[in-house]
């Protein structure tokens, strides 16, 4: 059952009254412009012992992903296609609002919109993953976790997940007698990704778009939008994420707000990839 | 100033009533206004007259208001008050000082005595501010406990029509049946007759009018079923 | 994996169930379907059946889950576990958890919860057969029910999924065209004030697709609202004054 939350931060009328204006004159508390990113940093191959792993850090928000590789087998209606599995946990201690508990409606949506514009946008290969199709295949556990809350979580999760997904390496697998499987640790192939796609979460203050909010300024959002993105500019997803309305023209103007601001994260992603190789 | 709709036309939620600054809102909740344009909010009758709209609601709850008289059964009760159920989002108190003529001593008297879980009772809402629950009193002509008769409940929102212009409706089925009735805002309407046949006719009488809620010339069509149902048993010739 | 072969949309453009892109499945909409709850609706779209329960505004317990100015919203969507091809474990999965949450979210905006502080509206939809189209269906049928609980409300909510099959954009997909298709866009809208409360989309569009999408969806949703209104007028229109 989904309740309305009633363990929110207060955030005093003062500052929101503050943030709010400002706003409505083109300006951040912060000093950002409506369509500006906080600072981003991408750290890849940030957990050795993760098959990928990507830190990322935007404005005080940090969220840490990792990649995880087994062998199974495959869903019935996709013999022929390796397995992603997507999860979001929001550590208790990361803001204190959250408890600690299996992932809450909120860890779940996020991992959901998550998984769903990787899996739409097919940007990891998964039929490229079979080891013995129809019978073995990799499964991929993809895990994000938020360790610090300064809001916009989806953005910055997916930001670490495209980073972890195009820096992984996973283990050869190697079929041995009657069918058994074995990863070759030694030897580490990358992954097969199709696609890039980032997430842009636009915001609505009093009829004024802003992107990548702060954890304040999400108490001033009369609602948001998060818009996936591929690298070549279509739309790999959408999600409404909070109470409130949109008018159509709102919405439209949101999608374009983010198709601009995507060109932003992918050149923060391509140049993270580029002090890797 | 055009008023869309046209008296006692159906409304639904959302339906553009009328547009203009001049038109005046006559309603609690049921009515809303974003700029120039006033929609309904509730499932309802219009009701138009000149430059006035007002929506009555068709359904819904009893939200209470003070000096209301309600019908309530008793649901807890702790040392010195009940917890009474008056079909409200909230569920009103009744303390001992407000239900009983002697200062009341929870170390030698149990509130049991007076009402007990299940016991129904006519009461007025004395205090109510929506930040904490409604407080009943007992005290007063016509308030305090049911020892008889029975108990019929409406939609609240019908209640109006029950009772009619000045009373003309209540006080029809009152005559025609011989019952005396008690309308309980909350929708909880009780009835004592001459006999359990009479008040089981006055309640039928209640149900058509709380089914037949938004048509016209339901008082005659009330009277007669009245008569109707009374010959059928016996009590009319 | 789409099988070999199947086509979502034939020669004469039509789709696997005879329907036009821009069709709507049938429709059958019921107010006050039970007897407990305070509102209650049933809506059939297709093969497609949800029923909606509303209780409310009512006390909760413990009080700390209630807000001081306002009416909190409990919300679950659920689906029945026989209303799937293979059974469904009746404990909530994900996707449960997430449109739970999501419709939650879009009643929010729709009910006048500051007019019932300390309260909360709980708004329960029950999927009974699932054929695509569940959370408008059930949006849809939870809003009936508010209005038939008598509970103030800006408008109904009207909801339709628009999909992308065989590279055609096509109104209200059923379930081959939601496992075979290329995108889903479920939207409601409180049709009269325009005001969009639900918007998800689960696969790839241009932005020009999307506007188009966006387009389709409204023409369904006008035509859902119509039926929405009539089912609630039904109710009452259909009570004539017994002739005496």
């Amino acid at each position: 059952m989904s309740i309305t939350p009633t363990n929110l931060r207060i955030v005093s009328t003062l500052k929101k009254h503050s943030m709010a204006s400002l706003i409505e004159k083109g300006l951040r508390i912060d000093g950002r412009k409506l369509n500006e990113y906080r600072e981003i940093t991408i750290i890849p191959n940030y957990i050795a012992k993760a098959e990928g792993s990507a830190y990322v850090k935007v404005g005080g928000t940090v969220v840490i992903a990792g990649l995880k590789v087994g062998v199974g087998t495959p869903f019935p209606d996709t013999p022929n296609d390796g397995v992603i599995t997507v999860n979001a946990e929001f550590v208790p201690f990361a803001s204190p609002t959250f408890e600690p508990g299996p992932p809450d409606e909120n860890a779940i949506e996020l991992a959901r919109v998550i998984d769903r514009s990787i899996r739409e946008l097919r940007v990891v290969d998964l039929s490229k993953l079979a080891i013995i199709p129809g019978e073995k295949v990799y499964i991929l556990w993809l895990d994000i976790y938020v360790f610090d809350h300064d809001g916009n979580l989806l953005d910055s999760s997916m930001l670490a997940a495209m980073t972890t997904l195009l820096t992984a390496k996973i283990p050869k697998a190697v079929v041995k007698e009657e069918k058994n499987v074995e990863l070759n640790k030694e030897e580490k192939i990358p992954l097969p990704i199709n696609n890039k796609v980032v997430t842009v979460t636009v915001g609505k203050v009093n009829n004024k778009l802003i992107i990548d909010p702060t954890v304040d300024e999400e108490q001033i959002l009369e609602c948001k939008l998060a818009v996936s993105i591929s690298e070549d500019g279509r739309i790999a997803g959408m999600q409404k994420m909070s109470t409130g309305v949109f008018t159509e023209d709102e919405v439209l103007e949101a999608v374009k707000l983010a198709k601009e601001a995507s060109k932003t994260l992918f050149a923060k992603i391509n140049e993270a990839l580029s002090k890797v190789q | 100033m055009p008023i869309l709709v046209q008296h006692r036309q159906i409304v639904v939620p959302g339906q553009l009533l009328a547009e203009g600054r001049d038109v005046e809102v006559k309603s609690q909740h049921t009515v809303y206004r974003v700029g120039d344009k006033l929609y309904s909010a509730v499932i309802g009758l219009a009701e138009v007259q000149n430059s006035r709209i007002n929506v009555i609601a068709l359904e819904g709850f009893y939200f209470p208001k003070v000096d209301d008289i309600v019908i309530g059964i008793i649901i807890d009760l702790g040392l010195t008050s009940w917890t009474v159920d008056i079909r409200a989002p909230y569920t009103a108190i009744l303390h001992a000082n407000d239900a009983l003529n002697k200062p009341f001593n929870p170390l030698k008297d149990n509130l049991r005595r007076y009402f007990d879980v299940g016991d129904l009772l006519v009461a007025k809402i004395s205090v109510f501010d929506r930040t904490r629950n409604p407080i009943l009193t007992v005290r007063g002509k016509g308030l305090g406990k049911i020892t008889k008769g029975k108990i019929v409940e409406i939609v609240p929102s019908r209640v109006p029509r029950l009772i009619g212009k000045k009373g003309s409706m209540i006080n029809m089925i009152k005559e025609e049946t011989r019952c005396q009735i008690v309308v309980g805002l909350n929708g909880r309407v009780w009835v004592v007759g001459p006999s359990p046949l009479h008040e089981e006719v006055a309640i039928l009488a209640i149900k058509k009018v709380e089914r037949e809620t938004h048509t016209t010339g339901l008082t005659d069509r009330v009277r007669a079923f009245i008569r109707e149902e009374l010959k059928k048993r016996g009590l009319m010739s | 994996m789409k099988p070999e072969g199947l086509k979502l949309i034939n020669e004469e453009g039509l789709r696997v169930d005879g329907r036009k892109p821009d069709e709507l499945r049938p429709v059958v909409m019921e107010v006050g379907v039970l007897k407990n709850a305070d509102g209650s609706a049933y809506v059939q779209q297709g093969n497609t059946k949800v029923i909606a329960a509303v209780y409310g505004p009512r006390e909760i317990h413990p009080k700390h889950l209630t807000l001081p100015d306002r009416a909190i919203l409990r919300t679950r969507y659920h689906m029945v576990p026989y209303s799937t091809d293979e059974r469904k474990s009746p404990a909530p999965t994900r996707r449960e958890i997430e449109l739970s949450k999501v419709i939650r979210e879009a009643l929010e905006s729709v009910i006048f919860v500051e007019l019932y502080p300390r309260t909360t509206i709980d708004v329960f939809i029950e999927v009974i057969q699932a054929d695509a189209g569940t959370r408008t269906a059930g949006i849809m049928a939870a809003s009936l029910a508010l209005a038939d609980a008598g509970i103030p409300m800006r408008d109904l909510v009207a909801a339709v999924a628009v999909g992308k099959v065989d590279g055609q954009l096509v109104l209200d997909i059923n379930q081959l065209e939601d496992e075979y298709g290329e995108a889903d866009m479920p939207i409601a809208m409180m049709p009269s004030l325009g005001k969009i409360v639900l918007l998800q989309l689960n696969g790839v569009l241009t932005e020009e697709e999307f506007k188009q999408a966006l387009q389709l969806a409204k023409k369904g949703i006008m035509k859902l609202y119509e039926y929405e209104q009539q089912a609630l007028r039904k109710k009452y229109v259909e009570i004539k004054p017994e002739e005496v």
